[in-house]
């Protein structure tokens, strides 16, 4: 495994590609981030810049960030949307810290971004936007482009809404129109920098507009024009080459975390030989799994938009009575709405999966963010003691393993599962190792057929346990002789008629705990490659990336450090206080206020360290590891 | 009333369930649980009819489901021997969609009550309504709230005085069957828990509807609005209060036929007149087949909170396809469109290959 790399790329010498004067440098990474107007198209640019890697070959991961507006005032600071794209020739864990290649479509898209650009940096302007009342719009006293404040960076300057338009000319598409293929023509010029395939992408603008024909040509002649632009003009005098990364033996896609999180759930209908049911409300970021749910009905799937969040989960819950894999799908807000249902299915115990892809809060917060900060609302958010296992995968293409493993739980054990993604992994994408559908391991799910009572009497307890996972039996409406009523009032054990008894209420509260409890998990993997670590990074979910990545900085300089992160945040896995005890220090990053640092704390009273960031993005790996390396040396001293 | 014979061509609401020909009564339906009303709710009354009319349909047992809230009326499912779900309040005809959507081979019913359908779940009735889910919702209508002990209700009438309101209640009462109407429910009816023939009647008309089928059921809480519903059922102001719907006769009624419903030619809304002055022919026919629902919101219209005239009976029953029906119809055309392969759907188009 190469170390990751601090902030400047690797850099050697190359010759010139035949028939390319300039000169050619290998890479073995980059970071490029395109910038503009919600409108601009900037998440499609880096979504097909991202498609090109990807069928390259290298690593990759990405970043979206875009603010909630849809068309926030153009040209504005709060309508700038963003993609960046990390792409390497070796296994990368992050969309990159900094960029080393900024595309800015207009000056509200770089004065949000220069700052995040490193000295020495390339940036890539589009001129014609910048007149002085754009200029004047977002606060620029003086033209950056002329007063000298980008002299640290090496600025390209290119007018390309009227290259765009002069490609255009002939199509007879209005100024308007051919003016918005630019993001097109910045596509191109960077495909030509980085010698990207384009195939892909021009095959993907004929389909996308295959209904208009005009505006996919024009797209593909802005494509072209861009390539042209950096092949014929001088202005760049070097072109980089980053090569296909070595990654295991295998068929890959590029992925992202919500459609891979989409796929588990169609994947875990399939391996319990179930039909699916999705009951779900339309809510930032998680949407994306509805509409990718909608379109594999031929799957079994059912997909219902209902009334509201509450309605949702409900009717999933309804589904799963019937037999089916009750599926909702949400964020934060929704899924406090919908904790009173879950409450229903912990008390029912029947199977339910609860995605909650978490962004930016309290309260409507923000939406296009991400965040960590709903763990503790899954834990407990709920009345009375609702114990509810909770996974988090860590990274986009782990959402497709943490669904399957979910649902396999929620049928196992005849519970309600809740899902932690975000708003990171959701939209972000990496390429995915795509698994053989016979390597998955099938779903066993027994309905009860027969009456159980051990009283011989021939009657159907509907809260008689399977003394190995304390399930109950799951018998579904049609099934003879088995006719029961279920309810949120407190059942008695065994026979499951309403019980207000003190002793059984008592009973079933712990038997609900100990089902939970006794989830089996597998035990947490600890990445301490020399075992002599001292420090422990202890993480969960979406921060996997930036916490594996800092670790790899922290090695590099010569210290040692330990990283487990938790997949099964309940129940937790069982060795997990013996890995705590083991090290002098435990630090656990979060992007909340320190959430299961203190689960950590009351749990296993152990002193963990919580570092803690809310700012709606992921942490830099930079920032990590001067938090590491601090704590290391405080250690050590 | 007459049975309902719409003649329509449409699929029955039961179709698709199993029948048996084992014969049932209402002791089969009946649970082992000890039945928890107050003494003399009108519950009990609605229960036996239930129970007593479930064995003509001929279902299997095992294939009804009821599904209920939170409240008094909620408690149903406990006392009937089919499946059931006690659920959270408001919910149950978003529970029961799920279920319903998902398995056709079952015959799903909603029951709720004044608070828990029209308060916290109006949104998940109307809603259930609009799509036309094959549900059966019997909305109990006592005008208060029993369970928490005496608060008014959204169907309350204005100036209520309960606990929570001891100078009068303010707000506006809901009309359900307006309400239903208004949300263009396809199938709409009104019962009294007292009336045992004419609940029989609507319930399996209401049965026997593919798509939402909601029956009010004004009933007596003995408790905390007892008598609310009195001068419908006493001698004398019964008749001249109750309007009795039957499909494809004038609507009549009065002791002795007296009173005539027509239509207000420069409004266009109903009115009740004396048979006597305006003569038989002005009579409005019923029919719960107009597509357009006005008519039958103009009916719902008849009499306002005092019970002055109580419309009973069906007010519209029309053929519309059934969200449950059309959601498993795109499912098994997007089967017959393509196959199931998982290892596809997972590779997507764009594959590479590290060797």
């Amino acid at each position: 495994m190469t170390a990751d790399v601090g902030s400047s790329p690797k850099v050697s010498h190359g010759a010139p590609a035949p028939g390319r004067p300039t000169e050619v440098r290998k890479l073995d990474r980059v970071v490029i981030r395109f910038a503009g107007d919600s409108g601009d198209g900037m998440q499609l640019t880096g979504d097909r810049f991202t498609s090109e890697a990807a069928a390259f070959g290298n690593d990759l991961a990405t970043l979206p960030n875009f603010p909630a507006e849809i068309r926030a005032p153009q040209g504005t600071l709060p309508g700038v949307s963003s993609f960046q794209l990390h792409f390497a020739d070796y296994d990368i864990l992050t969309p990159g810290d900094r960029p080393d290649v900024l595309v800015a479509m207009n000056p509200a898209a770089l004065k949000a971004n220069i700052g995040d650009l490193p000295h020495g940096g390339t940036l890539i302007v589009n001129t014609d936007e910048f007149t002085k009342r754009n200029l004047t719009k977002v606060g620029y006293d003086s033209d950056p482009l002329e007063d000298g404040s980008l002299d640290a960076y090496t600025v390209h300057k290119v007018a390309m809404a009227t290259l765009t338009r002069g490609a255009l000319e002939e199509t007879g598409l209005t100024k308007k129109d051919a003016e918005r293929a630019k993001n097109m023509f910045a596509l191109g010029l960077l495909s030509w920098m980085y010698h990207r395939p384009t195939e892909g992408t021009e095959r993907f603008l004929r389909e996308k507009f295959a209904k208009k024909p005009d505006i996919a040509e024009a797209n593909v002649l802005a494509f072209r024009a861009g390539w042209n632009f950096g092949e014929t003009t001088e202005a760049f005098a070097v072109t980089y080459e980053v090569a296909p990364a070595s990654l295991p033996r295998g068929t890959y896609r590029q992925i992202t975390g919500n459609t891979a999180l989409a796929y588990g759930i169609v994947a875990a209908g399939q391996l319990a030989s179930l039909p699916v049911f999705l009951g779900t409300y339309p809510i930032t970021p998680a949407s994306d799994v509805l509409h990718e749910l909608a379109k594999h009905k031929n799957f079994g799937v059912t997909t219902f938009q209902a009334e509201d969040e509450i309605a949702g989960v409900g009717a999933a819950l309804g589904a799963s009575f019937g037999g089916a894999l009750g599926v909702t799908t949400t964020s934060g807000p929704g899924l406090a709405l919908k904790s009173e249902t879950i409450g229903l299915a912990v008390m029912t115990e029947l199977p339910l999966l609860v995605c909650d892809i978490q962004r930016g809060g309290p309260s409507t917060g923000l939406p296009t963010k991400t965040e960590q900060a709903d763990l503790l609302q899954a834990m407990f958010g709920r009345n009375g003691e609702a114990p509810v296992p909770i996974i988090a995968p860590r990274s986009p293409a782990d959402c497709f393993d943490a669904a399957v493993e979910a649902a396999r739980i929620a049928l196992t054990y005849r519970t309600p599962v809740l899902l932690l993604s975000d708003g990171y992994i959701a939209n972000g994408s990496e390429p995915w190792l795509v698994p053989s559908v016979d390597e998955l391991a099938p779903i066993e799910v027994d309905f009860a057929t027969e009456p159980n009572a051990p009283d011989g009497s021939g009657e159907f307890w509907p809260y008689l346990r399977d003394p190995r996972t304390l399930a109950r039996p799951w018998a579904v409406p049609g099934t003879p002789g088995l006719e029961h009523r279920i309810g949120g009032l407190e059942k008695a054990e065994g026979k499951g008629n309403i019980s207000y008894d003190p002793d059984n209420h008592d009973r079933m509260v712990r038997i609900r705990q100990a089902k939970v409890d006794g989830i089996a998990v597998p035990d947490v993997e600890v990445d301490d490659p020399t075992g002599d670590a001292e420090l422990l990074v202890v993480g969960w979910g979406s921060t996997y990336g930036p916490i594996g990545a800092a670790c790899r900085r922290v090695r590099r300089l010569g210290m040692t450090i330990a990283h487990a992160h938790l997949r099964h945040l309940n129940p937790m896995p069982r060795n997990l206080g013996d890995v705590l005890r083991r090290y002098r220090r435990v630090v656990v990053p979060e992007m909340n206020m320190g959430q299961l640092a203190m689960l950590l704390r009351a749990r296993y009273l152990v002193d963990a360290v919580s570092h803690t960031k809310v700012a709606g993005l992921p942490f830099k790996a930079e920032e990590l590891q001067g938090v590491f390396t601090e704590i290391i040396k405080g250690v050590a001293a | 009333m007459t049975a309902i014979d719409l003649g329509l061509p449409t699929l029955g609401g039961l179709e698709g369930v199993p029948t048996t020909d084992a014969r049932q009564t209402a002791k089969d339906f009946t649970s082992d649980q000890e039945v928890r009303w107050c003494p003399g709710c009108g519950d009990y009354a609605i229960l036996a009819a239930v129970r007593s009319f479930l064995p003509e349909l001929g279902l299997r047992r095992e294939n009804i489901v009821f599904v209920s809230g939170i409240g008094c009326s909620s408690r149903f499912p406990y006392y009937m021997n089919t499946y059931g779900m006690h659920s959270i309040h408001g919910r149950a005809p978003a529970i029961a969609t799920g279920l319903s959507v998902s398995r056709p081979d079952l015959s799903v019913w909603v029951v709720t009550g004044d608070g828990d359908g029209l308060s916290i779940g109006g949104n998940h009735l109307v809603h259930a309504l609009r799509r036309n889910v094959n549900l059966k919702i019997l909305l109990f209508n006592n005008r208060i709230y029993g369970l928490t002990k005496g608060q008014y209700s959204p169907t309350s009438e204005v100036g209520k005085v309960t606990k929570s309101t001891p100078m009068g209640s303010l707000d506006h009462p809901f009309n359900p069957v307006s309400l239903a109407l208004g949300a263009e429910g396809t199938f709409v009816a009104r019962a009294l828990d007292s009336d045992r023939k004419q609940l029989t009647e609507v319930l399996r008309a209401a049965a026997q509807h593919r798509g939402s089928a909601l029956v009010e059921i004004y009933q007596n809480c003995p408790i905390f609005n007892d008598g609310a519903f009195d001068v419908l059922k006493e001698p004398g102001e019964r008749e001249r209060r109750i309007v009795p719907l039957r499909q494809g006769e004038p609507i009549r009624f009065g002791a002795d036929g007296e009173y005539g419903v027509v239509r207000d030619p420069a409004t266009g809304s109903l009115q009740v007149r004396k048979v006597a002055e305006v003569g038989e022919a002005a009579l409005v026919v019923h029919d719960a087949t107009r597509d357009d629902p006005s008519y039958a919101f103009a009916l719902s219209r008849l009499g306002g909170q005092d019970l002055d005239y109580t419309v009973t009976g069906v007010f519209r029953s029309v053929d519309r396809p059934s969200y449950d029906d059309l959601a498993r119809a795109q499912v098994e055309q997007a089967r017959t469109a393509k196959p199931a392969d998982l290892g596809a759907l997972l590779r997507g188009k764009d594959t590479w290959t590290v060797e």
